[in-house]
């Protein structure tokens, strides 16, 4: 077993038990938490056994394993930081908002 | 027919005074400042003058503050609004050719250019920004006008209550443009004069950084119209 493997795993596992926690907390629901097993196992999988990953980037054409983990990662990256940028603007808007109503409540006050 | 002047001002107490003094003098009574979070003397100064005072408790920009401006004025009665700067650069005087259209009900909103009739002094760099600003309107949203970033605008009760300016920051000015062509208004622009004063050219947002921030405003627009 390589060293990356097994550093993969612990990380893997500490993130379990993060999900676990918050189920227990009753934060996410069962679904959620299963959503979460079902990611994370398939992780250990792919850490342990790369020829399952190498059975998925073959079926796409793409030559080295690791390469498709990458370019997951890089296009959930992609999506996380956009939908990020759409929920800043939103944020803002309702800040606005609410000083736009603080200026006019204050104004007739006086 | 009730006439509000609606003056955004971030930082403006070496301008505002004359400013309010000259609109006055001309007999404008309903004149709103919407004070976004200036840390100067503003909000003291245009309380001396005895005008409303709206204050926005954190800065939100530009545009918020004309909204804020807007959404006093229309709960307040407003038949016509009119978006004047509180930098002393545009001319009193053309606010009577600017609300004649509306009043006439030959437009729903007027829009101050810099570049029909009237000569205004408009630094050569700032000509090229603007320059490119028009090609990108014309080009992505249909919008076809002699100047796109002029501040000076007024507008009808209708037009106020169907124009939505969602951009907080200096975005808003090609936002007005593009809802005034999605929502199919009835536009007149309008000659004005614009004094580029020294104080002016020294103020933060008509200053050096004009072209680096039209790009952001550009790419802005674009993403913003990506995700709706």
């Amino acid at each position: 077993m390589e060293p990356i493997q097994i550093i993969l795993v612990i990380f893997v596992f500490f993130a379990l038990s993060r999900a676990y926690l918050r189920y227990s907390e009753g934060k996410i629901k069962a679904a959620e938490f299963a959503f979460w097993i079902v990611i994370w196992v398939s992780a250990i999988a792919a850490a342990l056994s790369p020829k399952i990953v190498g059975f998925f980037s073959n079926l796409i054409g793409i030559g080295r394993p690791a390469d498709l983990i990458i370019y997951i990662a890089i296009i959930l990256l992609f999506y996380l930081v956009f939908r990020s940028y759409v929920m800043i603007d939103e944020i803002d808007q309702k800040m606005t908002k609410i000083v736009r109503e603080l200026a006019i409540g204050r104004q007739k006050k006086k | 027919m009730k006439i509000f002047i609606i003056i955004p001002a971030h930082n403006e107490e070496k301008s505002i005074g004359p400013v309010l003094d000259n609109l006055k003098k001309c007999g404008y009574n309903d004149i709103v400042v919407v004070n976004d979070f200036s840390k100067d003397n503003t909000e003291k100064i245009a309380r001396q003058k005895g005008v409303v005072v709206l204050n926005h408790i954190i800065n939100r920009g530009q545009g918020a503050s004309l909204a804020t401006g807007n959404e006093y004025a229309l709960r307040n009665g407003a038949d016509i609004i009119v978006h004047f700067d509180a930098d002393g650069q545009m001319m009193v005087e053309d606010i009577l050719a600017m609300i004649k259209p509306i009043i006439e009900k030959k437009a729903d909103i007027t829009l101050g250019s810099r570049f029909i009739g009237k000569k205004s002094n408009v630094p050569k760099f700032k000509m090229f920004t603007l320059m490119l600003g028009k090609i990108f309107l014309r080009t992505f949203y249909r919008v076809r006008l002699t100047d796109s970033q002029c501040g000076f605008r007024a507008m009808s009760k209708k037009a106020a209550e169907t124009i939505e300016i969602k951009q907080d920051k200096m975005e808003h000015a090609s936002e007005i443009l593009v809802e005034i062509f999605k929502k199919r208004l009835k536009y007149k622009e309008i000659p004005v004069t614009i004094k580029y004063t020294e104080y002016s050219k020294e103020h933060t947002h008509h200053g050096r950084f004009h072209l680096w921030s039209g790009i952001k405003i550009a790419f802005k627009m674009m993403i913003k119209r990506l995700m709706q």
